[in-house]
């Protein structure tokens, strides 16, 4: 199976493991990610002004390719899924928004056609849990892993569709899959402070520390996320247990990560 | 009443109706960056909601939303509180001369490891 992926900026920089495993984990579960040509940045925000045109544009595009081929757009980094994922119901739901944005399409409208994925919907709804949990030849068994949310993966749920925004289980039930304990802890939901860590930076300070300490007193020796910058943020403040990208460990429990087993 | 021009261009693009809140305050309960705002989300819905948007344009609070979509998700009522503030932010932003953040001041506010979507989320939020 073919589908459309869209690895966003931080993918191709800071964050190039998210992107290495993710690609190689879902060869081995048979999926390709077939890379969208020419993609722009999302912008790593959605604007939620109905009259801001040109900086959702860049989004439009990208699901366009991905419906023109007639495949979904799958997404790893929390930001670039909340930015295309709430664009493409605008698309959906906001006409006079769609007409304007389609002016500047140059061959045929779109109307948001494309399915939207995050990585961890294509485990859960196209592979399955139970399918990755047959797959998983390298268990890790023992360890107990806290599932970072944060905002963006889950907010607003209306649009985001991907699980309850107040008590979600695809991250838990992803670390059962791959053998591990999950964590459940109040904080997985809230905001780690995202880019007030460049003006504000004892802000992001405290919203990081409260999220990683929950975490740690609810026993987590290791903390997951799909997010850039909320590992960024965890780590920069202090954070005294490993904070990972959930396709890493991914990698590591299908045995496709670099040097395993070397 | 003043301001009405404005009023209705920031009811308008962020689609949201104020007059549905009923003041329980869970927005700002909910607000990640509540100790760090001058005005709170509560107060962004009921000032735009009696046209007292100038002190709005003119505060700080405007760069203090982190998107997080909390006051959004948990509002009781769907007022859907952030819409309002990115509306005002946009107004203040979209003035010439007006950019919250410029490229000029991105290098100071830097280190190694952060990641790129820090910085264009920054610039989406703080610039036009």
């Amino acid at each position: 199976m073919k589908v459309s992926y869209f690895p966003g900026c931080t993918l191709k920089t800071k964050a190039k493991d998210l992107d290495e495993y993710a690609r190689r984990s879902c060869e081995a579960l048979g999926i390709t990610l077939e890379e969208i040509e020419d993609w722009q940045c999302c912008g790593g925000v959605f604007t939620t002004a109905r009259d801001e045109v040109a900086t959702k544009l860049s989004s439009v595009r990208a699901l366009k390719e991905a419906a023109a081929k007639d495949q979904p757009l799958v997404t790893v980094c929390s930001a670039c899924h909340n930015v295309i994922k709430q664009t493409n119901h605008a698309m959906q739901t906001d006409a006079e928004f769609a007409a304007k944005v389609n002016n500047y399409m140059a061959d045929g409208a779109y109307n948001g056609e494309a399915q939207v994925y995050h990585y961890l919907e294509l485990l859960r709804d196209v592979v399955g849990f139970d399918t990755l949990k047959e797959k998983v030849v390298n268990a890790l068994k023992g360890k107990k892993i806290a599932a970072y949310y944060g905002c963006l993966l889950l907010r607003p749920s209306g649009v985001m569709r991907m699980d309850d925004p107040e008590n979600p289980t695809i991250m838990e039930d992803f670390i059962r899959a791959i053998g591990a304990e999950p964590v459940v802890y109040a904080m997985r939901n809230e905001c780690c402070g995202g880019y007030i860590a460049m003006e504000s930076p004892a802000l992001a300070k405290k919203n990081s520390n409260a999220v990683v300490e929950n975490a740690k007193a609810q026993g987590a020796e290791m903390i997951i996320t799909a997010c850039p910058l909320c590992r960024y943020n965890l780590i920069k403040n202090g954070a005294d247990i490993p904070v990972v990208y959930f396709t890493e460990l991914l990698a590591e429990a299908l045995g496709v990560k670099e040097g395993e087993n070397a | 009443m003043h301001n009405s021009n404005l009023k209705e261009d920031i009811i308008r693009i962020s689609g949201v109706n104020p007059k549905k809140c009923m003041r329980c305050g869970k927005c700002s309960a909910s607000c990640p960056a509540y100790d760090e705002m001058e005005y709170h989300p509560h107060q962004f819905v009921a000032m735009i909601e009696n046209g007292d948007i100038e002190p709005l344009l003119n505060s700080k609070s405007l760069y203090k939303c982190l998107s997080c979509f909390a006051c959004i998700e948990r509002c009781p009522r769907s007022v859907e509180p952030a819409k309002l503030v990115e509306a005002v932010r946009l107004a203040a932003v979209r003035k010439q001369g007006a950019n919250h953040m410029t490229a000029n001041d991105v290098p100071a506010l830097l280190d190694a490891e952060l990641p790129q979507q820090a910085i264009v989320s920054a610039f989406r939020k703080y610039s036009k």
